[in-house]
């Protein structure tokens, strides 16, 4: 089937056009420079057209969302719709289910999404969970950061031997990249502890965060992942983590970024997650500041990072996160029922609703600081949007975020109706900060980059043979000014006008009028299947002693990938 | 017990595979297969062994239809799909229990055909560990995965679960016995509690055996959450447990590094239900301020945490789930089986891979008396009486692969090591097979002619 959608006003920053009146034509699911005369016509006269989003970083399958819907039953209540034609019926808001994330996702104009955690013992959990969304291709990041192995070989710097350890389990759980969260503190939370900086060890293994990271970021690189590391640094939430974060990101700035194929696509040696969590001065919650200057400096002047925010939405949610030790201490100052998950030998994960209130200083202050960073770094290329969903938002939140990074007086009016507390004006800069996004950086922080930095070239933008990835927005650029009319951006945003994926009309005025199943992403790296087996063969005795399952049963089998993309990765030499 | 020699007369072993009993899911099992059927087991407990080796016994083997003169009848599969096809188009509130001893594969055939037609999906939570997950809905859930336990925990607590004849192996393969890395001696480096009324198997086996007063649970889980609020017990006896002996309990799990309390239907189903694992889980919590601790029901079924699990990411709630009206409820006490039978609602019950005629209350089995019953199972059983279908199944982890969730929440791809009977079906393929038939029989009801958004979701 061939298609030319006519006359739109493009924003495709892979490709530096910014905002030109064009005809983006597809056929067969990819995009192609021209159609014949029998190409369906699709007008889109003066609407933004721009590549499918790409989401950096959410949570979306997994038994961390499955325990959070099976105890948050008043959530799921939330989202709750009866079926139609198209569409299953939904449930949930910010932890919603799966189908309901593919149609929320598609709703918006996203193509893709990352989720960002998946513990190996349980990936067949998030494999399962991924077959179900639909509309959204997914890749996985294996969650690596306190894996038992891992530690053990970061200790004896064997970086060698871990890349064919990641290469390995990337295989068996069918990962895209490699996830790090908390390093070393997760497993700490084993014996109820956490480490506290980067230099700290985990009760009972010899190594330091520090040492975990940089070993795995050198491993990465010797791999030519397509993706980078993906940390979420030590100390998240903590007043004054500001510190740790730039010592993190600061410490991997001498690793050399591989030159394979793969790996040549991205800029970065390292992605940050959530920046806003990690961007806090002061010593407790009393004191507490932004830091978003100092990291926003940090970044505009190192090229090798890259991150995304983790917004605040100002919304009740649902935390969760593989950083354990710091969901016990939300658990300690609100005393909201906790979930812990903690999973042999790998990880733990913990879940805590939220109620993100712009009454209260600390919210404030965390989305003011969310925002000072997209406003503060330099390069839209080098930030992405995110709320973390669910963390600090559910990603339906997204089109309003970006009506705040476009309006200024949005901004200042919240803060000067008391729409939000002045802790906002009082303690970060976010008031005196008047620059605003155009739609081309929109399309930059939403998509473009987004894909840069996770190494797809098949999508994120509007190349000649990349995936017809494409959203339209009922919104005429050259017509309305968004700083005027934040409103009208939010509700844009939120239902686009057309969401087309792999060339497949999926929404259309905002409404599901098709569906299809999702794909998962994974890498596979070809060229060190005799290092892998060596690692194997290695680590099998520990395994069959430590682990309560068996070898045979703990891999992901192919029944479970949801028509997987496999991406392959040349390792040469050795 | 007699002596038993060792079988040697086998055709080839069939390794790791999955025993369909119990929560334990052992993954270890090696089949000993001689002429399509397995003769023997290795590794698995006399429950597990029994249930695999002895799969004919009482096996229903072709469909049937229950007749004119009230008995069933041998019929061929697609007259039994008609029928039960039949059944579920005309009814308006039918309800699919069960699915806790079949494959979330399966499942994912049930919620298609009860979605379309408006049913309620219910598993054997509403009659186990349902005031389980009310409570973790109340105060939350403190949890860790099985190896976790081997590998670190210090002090294991069992309450109101009998392992040692419910979960045979759970001691032996998780828990107690086997040398984790934190613990190699195993049995030696831990400290075993059971509370429980009943001197147990479980308690014999225990270091220390708390046997509280038949529902004096709530009572003596209070008084521990008291003590580790640092207050002082005024009463000399709490629960039939002299205070002292309650101060230095808590001052051991105070103490333990990692602890971990398994908890089952002795402590969801006495006077006090949720309450007593609100209050169990609240307790794990503040130990947590001591140490590390968690805990974990004793799910019994293999695959009834899989069906919470599956419920929850396919429609955000775990049990009960009504699709009735187009859009999912979900309200216990109002959308559960026990609930509806006895008020009379469903009109039409499809059993799966469970035994209401043998486990339910009398007067939720009478109504299904009243009403068509079909029943997808591969054993004859007291609900086989009550069912006008039957629809013989195989058995999952033996016959028919199919993914299974622990009681921790580790997923685990069960293998097939045997053919089924010629005559039987997968359980996937006969719930597809009854979706396709009631497809084609009405059209789906309850569809609103256009997407309408919550608006608490905006
Ligand atoms: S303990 Fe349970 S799962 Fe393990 S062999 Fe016995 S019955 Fe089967
Ligand atoms: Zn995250």
């Amino acid at each position: 089937m061939e298609y030319i959608l006519k006359n739109g006003i493009v924003y495709d920053p892979a490709n530096e056009i910014k905002g030109e009146k064009k005809d983006v034509c597809f056929k067969d699911g990819k995009i192609v420079e021209d159609v014949s005369a029998a190409a369906k016509e699709i007008d889109v006269t003066d609407k933004i057209v721009m590549p499918a989003g790409v989401d950096t970083h959410a949570h979306v399958a997994g038994p961390k969302l499955v325990l959070g819907r099976l105890y948050r039953p008043e959530d799921s209540r939330r989202g709750v719709t009866q079926k139609t034609k198209n569409e299953r019926g939904e449930s949930g808001f910010s932890i919603p289910s799966c189908p309901t994330t593919g149609y929320r996702y598609s709703r918006m104009g996203y193509g893709t999404v990352c989720e960002a955690a998946m513990p190996p013992l349980e990936a067949k959990h998030t494999h399962e969970e991924i077959c179900i969304i639909p509309n959204i291709d997914i890749n996985p990041l294996t969650l690596f950061g306190n894996n038992w192995f891992i530690l053990e070989m970061a200790r004896e710097n064997k970086i060698d031997e871990m890349a064919a350890f990641i290469s390995a389990w990337l295989k068996i759980t069918k990962g895209y990249g490699v996830k790090i969260v908390n390093p070393c503190g997760s497993e700490a939370w084993g014996w109820g502890m956490n480490v506290h900086g980067y230099d700290d060890k985990p009760p009972y293994f010899d190594v330091t965060s520090r040492e975990v990271v940089r070993a795995l970021a050198k491993a990465n690189e010797k791999l030519g992942l397509p993706h980078s590391i993906h940390i979420h640094p030590n100390d998240l939430g903590h007043p004054g983590n500001t510190n740790t974060t730039i010592e993190t990101l600061d410490s991997l700035k001498d690793i050399v970024k591989s030159n394979s194929k793969a790996a040549s696509v991205r800029d970065q040696i390292v992605h940050c997650t959530h920046m806003q969590f990690h961007s806090y001065t002061g010593t407790n919650w009393r004191d507490a500041g932004s830091g978003a200057e100092e990291v926003a400096k940090f970044l505009n002047h190192n090229k090798h990072v890259t991150g995304d925010i983790g917004q605040v939405t100002l919304d009740e949610t649902t935390t969760m996160t593989a950083d354990a030790p710091m969901e016990y201490d939300l658990y300690q100052l609100s005393g909201l029922k906790w979930v812990n998950a903690d999973i042999e030998c790998e990880t733990a994960a913990g879940i805590i609703p939220c109620i993100y209130s712009p009454k209260t200083p600390v919210s404030t202050l965390q989305w003011a600081i969310g925002l000072e960073l997209f406003l503060l770094t330099k390069d839209p290329w080098q930030i992405n949007l995110t709320t973390d969903h669910p963390n600090a938002g559910p990603f339906t939140r997204y089109p309003r975020i970006i009506s705040w990074l476009m309006s200024a007086p949005k901004r200042i009016s919240m803060i000067e109706n008391g729409e939000v507390h002045n802790w906002a004006e009082k303690r970060t800069s976010l008031a005196t900060l008047d620059r605003e996004y155009d739609f081309y950086d929109i399309a930059t922080i939403t998509r473009a980059s987004n894909a840069r930095v996770h190494g797809f070239t098949d999508r994120g933008n509007l190349s000649v043979g990349s995936n017809a990835d494409i959203a339209v927005y009922d919104l005429e650029p050259n017509n309305f000014d968004p700083s005027k009319d934040p409103e009208a951006v939010e509700k844009a945003f939120s239902r686009a006008k057309y969401t087309i994926k792999d060339g497949q009309i999926m929404v259309q005025d905002g409404e599901i009028v098709s569906t299809k199943p999702s794909q998962v992403l994974w890498t596979n790296v070809k060229g060190i299947e005799d290092q892998e087996k060596a690692v194997l063969d290695q680590v099998m005795p520990f395994f069959t002693q430590y682990y309560s399952v068996k070898w045979e049963n703990y891999k992901v089998h192919d029944h479970f990938l949801s028509n997987p993309i496999r991406v392959d990765v040349e390792m040469e030499g050795k | 017990m007699s002596y038993e020699p060792p079988i040697t007369d086998y055709d080839e072993i069939v390794e790791n595979c999955t025993c369909a009993f119990c929560g334990c899911n052992c993954d270890d099992l090696d089949y000993l297969v001689k002429d399509g059927h397995v003769v023997a087991v290795r590794h698995a407990c006399r429950l597990g062994a029994s249930k695999i080796m002895e799969d004919m016994d009482q096996r229903l083997i072709v469909p049937m239809v229950r007749g004119a003169n009230g008995e069933l009848e041998e019929v061929d599969w697609d007259t039994a799909l008609d029928t039960a096809a039949e059944y579920i188009a005309k009814s308006v509130r039918p309800v699919f229990y069960g699915w806790s001893e079949t494959s979330t594969e399966c499942m994912k055939e049930g919620i298609e055909l009860g979605e379309y037609i408006g049913a309620v999906l219910d598993n054997q939570a509403t009659i186990c560990h349902g005031p389980s997950l009310q409570a973790v809905q109340n105060a939350g859930y403190p949890i860790q995965t099985l190896g976790e336990v081997k590998n670190r925990a210090d002090m294991i607590v069992y309450s109101g679960s009998n392992a040692m004849n419910s979960h045979p192996r759970h001691m032996g393969r998780y828990s107690v016995f086997p040398r984790g890395y934190f613990r190699q001696r195993g049995r030696f480096d831990r400290t075993v509690v059971t509370m429980d009324p009943k001197f147990s198997d479980t308690a014999k086996m225990s270091d220390k055996w708390i046997g509280f007063e038949q529902n004096g649970d709530y009572g003596f889980y209070n008084a521990i959450r008291a003590v580790l609020k640092g207050k002082k017990l005024t009463q000399n006896v709490v629960s039939g447990i002299p205070a002292e002996d309650i101060y230095e309990l808590v001052e051991e799990m105070k103490n333990a590094e990692f602890g971990v309390l398994f908890f089952g239907l002795g402590l969801t189903h006495t006077l006090s239900k949720q309450r007593n694992i609100d209050i169990a889980i609240k307790m794990v919590m503040d130990l947590n301020r001591f140490s590390k601790w968690g805990l974990t029901p004793m799910r019994g079924h293999f695959n009834v945490n899989g069906f919470n699990i599956f419920m929850a990411y396919e429609t955000g709630f775990a049990f009960g789930v009504d699709f009735s009206r187009g859009y999912t409820r979900y309200m216990l006490g109002e959308t559960n089986t026990i609930d509806l039978l006895v008020r009379k609602e469903p009109d039409c019950f499809l059993v799966i891979a469970a035994d209401p005629g043998a486990h339910f209350p009398n007067g939720a089995n009478q109504h299904l008396a009243d009403i068509p019953v079909i029943q997808i199972d591969i054993h004859w059983g007291p609900s086989t009486e009550l069912a006008d279908v039957v629809l013989p199944g195989s058995f999952i982890g033996v016959e028919c692969a199919g993914t299974s969730y622990r009681m921790d929440g580790v997923p685990i791809y069960m293998k097939k090591a045997i053919d089924k009977p010629e005559t039987c079906r997968d359980d996937e393929w006969i719930v597809r097979e009854l979706k396709e038939r009631v497809m084609k029989l009405r059209e789906e009801p309850n569809v609103a002619p256009k997407y309408v958004p919550n608006p608490a979701a905006e």
